[in-house]
């Protein structure tokens, strides 16, 4: 068997039955064996960074492995962002890149580019295959290291020659990786110590991250917040690993997030963080973060626990046996008829109905939270709605005015914050669940950074629509120089009208609209909605609206500044 | 300064990764040395490192999350032999020879090549000797200096003797 047919016999072999990519001179060998035949479907996508994006969409959509094709040089280096993209937020990811032939590795050939070295801080791990009888075992411990302990990206880079070479093609039943060992169980007596914990508390709260939609423990979390009655925040990447519409749902803390959920993540005597990373977002300024929290930190990532927080009882282990067996020890140590921190909670209750999510809704201009708020309301009766967003203003707005009832529904770039990712990210849902209406909420700068997609969208039969939150400037740059930079606007003017949205989306073979009132807000998007094809509503919103809460870069979680805290500061 | 040793396999881009996950995470390799062990597959690096407690430990997690890193472990001083092996080219007159073949005596170095107007000396020992041999040299008019950087292993009497036994080195 010749190499090329080997990639794609390995990838048969891992079940894969979705690759996007691109091809090009040195992954040609490998595209001609696609033209043989393979169980493999591939979507030809526009851009690398459109393929890479859309393995990601699928890996979040789907819980498996994301595959990315691309060819070498400038391939591979249109590449980088989606690897760094799932690097930061673990999306697990195998990338195949073509490589030049081994003769020529090193001579600064045509598309030669250091492939492995490019991507060296951004990979779990990475291969350059240049010997052909390795290929079958670097594709098997690829994607065993993708998927296994912290998920995350992987890069194979085949020479073309070795994709053109003959040989015995046998798939390995085992990985032969000596230097990789995640953790595989978890420490009992550390349950034990966090039971006793959680039920000594006054004041608990679950700090929930993406590790534990990556973990597939999101059951078992809320198995453990109803035994302990524990109020659940959930992080941007985490929307959805609990309902949002469960009593004990405090939504998204950090920048962005309710001043409810900051306030009680901060003020809470224990915090259970599950699959978080204390990140800076989240956390503030890290040296006032909640002073007088105990922290239980889970992670299957030993390198997470105590990286910036100390944690007082580190677990380490698989978050679905760590979470299922905490909640067991809890329901040993409570008595029937147990409520938990009863006060606590009427506390945060008091909170949330303080200082709800607001906006000023009159005006001129249409508000972008009414836009996310009405597709919310349309989808809400749909039984499968996959949300994908871009990144900034709208982002944040999606976090907080969607409703996630169950995981893998909001696919987001949150680590990397990666402008671009909404559409093609979309594709790739699609692609994972056909039957699944996938939603893009995008920004009109983040849409123009990645639109070339729509035209794989619609061409490869993978329908999305995306409503472009369009307020004609890079948003949230624009409130950032507004609030810091003193209204110095430099280079945020991107116009509601250059390009013409709909129109670019109907020269793609996609179906276009454009409003720009509240009146019109319903009746376009329930038709976009329903066309049946990629769909793009060009929401045309106020351009001066700003996203609150905020909590100013560097500034402790504590000190939110409020819709309203600026209501009064213009008053007074 | 804190001394780790590695074990890692013997692949491309072994030391490449490694020494990317310092540099990434912002700390500067004092030292470093690489060379093979008694497994033709493995080897070692011995690389010295200015940081915290704290930072050690998340370096430590970090480097073992390496696929190609089979084995991390620190060395503590007491607890391990280490040595460094440096080559040393000082100017040396004619007038000024036996002064520095004395000194170079006293520290256990061989001279390794002698020119007209130079000597170079061979020293192996603890890099703080070396250290202190190069200062002694200093003086005289130091040409050229390279030093291999440490390596080291945990005792062999390891263990229950390890912190009171003072073996010479």
């Amino acid at each position: 068997m010749l190499g090329s047919d080997a990639i794609l016999r390995s990838l048969e072999e891992e079940g894969v039955d979705v690759a996007f990519g691109i091809p090009g001179g040195a992954i040609l060998p490998t595209y001609d064996a696609f033209a043989r035949g393979s169980a493999v479907r591939h979507v030809l996508c526009r851009h690398e960074q459109g393929a890479g994006h859309m393995a990601e969409g699928y890996a979040r959509a789907s819980g498996r492995v994301g595959v990315a094709i691309a060819t070498s040089g400038p391939g591979v280096t249109n590449l980088v962002t989606p690897i760094a993209d799932a690097w930061m937020d673990s999306t697990p990811l195998v990338c195949v890149t073509g490589q030049v032939r081994s003769s020529l590795i090193g001579t600064d050939a045509f598309q030669e580019t250091d492939a492995t070295g490019i991507t060296l801080p951004i990979v779990k791990h990475s291969w350059l295959v240049q010997d052909v009888e390795e290929l079958p075992h670097v594709i098997k411990a690829a994607f065993h290291v993708a998927r296994s302990g912290r998920p995350g990206p992987v890069l194979v880079d085949v020479a073309k020659d070795v994709q053109e070479t003959e040989f015995d093609f046998r798939y390995p039943d085992s990985v032969d990786l000596p230097g990789w060992r995640p953790p595989q169980s978890v420490h009992p007596l550390q349950i034990v110590e966090a039971a006793k914990a959680i039920k000594q508390a006054q004041r608990p709260i679950l700090y929930v991250g993406g590790g534990t939609i990556n973990a597939n423990a999101c059951d078992e979390l809320l198995e453990l917040a109803e035994t302990g009655g524990i109020p659940v925040v959930t992080t941007l990447m985490a929307k959805g690993a609990f309902p949002d519409s469960h009593p004990l749902a405090l939504g998204a803390p950090g920048m962005h997030g309710s001043k409810w959920a900051n306030w009680a993540l901060n003020k809470a005597d224990l915090i259970i963080a599950v699959g978080s990373r204390f990140d800076d977002r989240v956390t503030g300024k890290l040296t006032a973060f909640a002073p007088g929290a105990k922290v239980i930190h889970f992670d299957i990532d030993p390198a997470e626990i105590g990286k910036l927080r100390r944690a007082d009882i580190p677990v380490v282990g698989p978050l679905a046996e760590a979470i299922g067996q905490l909640a067991r020890e809890l329901l040993e140590l409570i008595e029937p008829g147990y409520v938990g921190p009863l006060a606590w909670r009427r506390q945060v209750e008091e909170w949330r109905a303080a200082f709800p999510y607001r906006y000023d809704r009159d005006g001129e201009f249409l508000k972008p939270q009414a836009v996310i708020e009405t597709l919310r309301d349309l989808t809400a009766e749909r039984d499968d709605v996959v949300w994908t967003t871009g990144v900034g203003q709208h982002q944040m707005w999606a976090m907080q005015y969607l409703v996630c009832d169950r995981p893998r529904t909001f696919i987001t770039s949150g680590g990397l914050g990666t402008m671009g990712y909404g559409v093609p990210a979309a594709i790739g849902a699609k692609a994972a669940r056909p039957d699944a209406s996938v939603v893009c909420i995008d920004g009109d700068g983040c849409f123009q950074m990645t639109a070339q997609e729509l035209a794989t969208s619609a061409l490869e039969g993978l329908p999305i629509t995306v409503v472009i939150v369009n307020n004609g400037w890079l948003g949230m740059v624009r409130q950032w120089q507004e609030m810091f930079y003193d209204s110095r606007f430099s280079e945020t003017h991107l116009t509601h009208q250059v390009p013409d949205y709909a129109q670019l989306a109907e020269a793609y073979g996609c179906a276009g609209f454009t409003l720009s009132t509240e009146d019109e807000l319903e009746s376009v998007l329930d038709e976009a909605l329903n066309c049946g094809r990629t769909a793009v509503v060009d929401a045309r919103c106020d351009p001066e609206e700003k996203c609150f809460p905020m909590i100013p870069a560097g500034a402790a979680a504590t000190d939110v500044i409020e819709f309203t805290d600026l209501e009064e500061s213009v008053e007074a | 300064m804190h001394t780790v040793s590695l074990l890692v396999e013997n692949k491309p881009g072994a030391l490449a990764r490694v020494s990317n996950m310092f540099a990434r995470r912002g700390y500067n390799i004092e030292s470093l040395a690489v060379g093979p062990t008694e497994r033709p597959d493995v080897s070692r690096i011995t690389l010295r490192v200015d940081c915290s407690r704290e930072s050690l430990e998340q370096l430590e997690k970090q480097m073992h999350k390496l696929v190609n890193v089979l084995r991390v472990s620190t060395l503590e001083a007491g607890e391990a032999v280490e040595r460094e092996l440096a080559l040393v080219k000082v100017n040396a007159p004619p007038a000024r020879r036996g002064e520095l073949m004395a000194l170079g005596e006293v520290f256990r170095a061989r001279v390794a090549d002698l020119g007209p107007d130079s000597i170079v000396f061979e020293i192996v020992g603890h890099p703080e000797e070396i250290s202190s041999f190069e200062e002694l040299l200093r003086p005289h008019g130091l040409k050229e200096l390279a030093r291999t950087g440490r390596i080291g292993l945990g005792r062999a009497s390891a263990g229950r003797a390890s912190r009171t036994q003072r073996v010479l080195h």
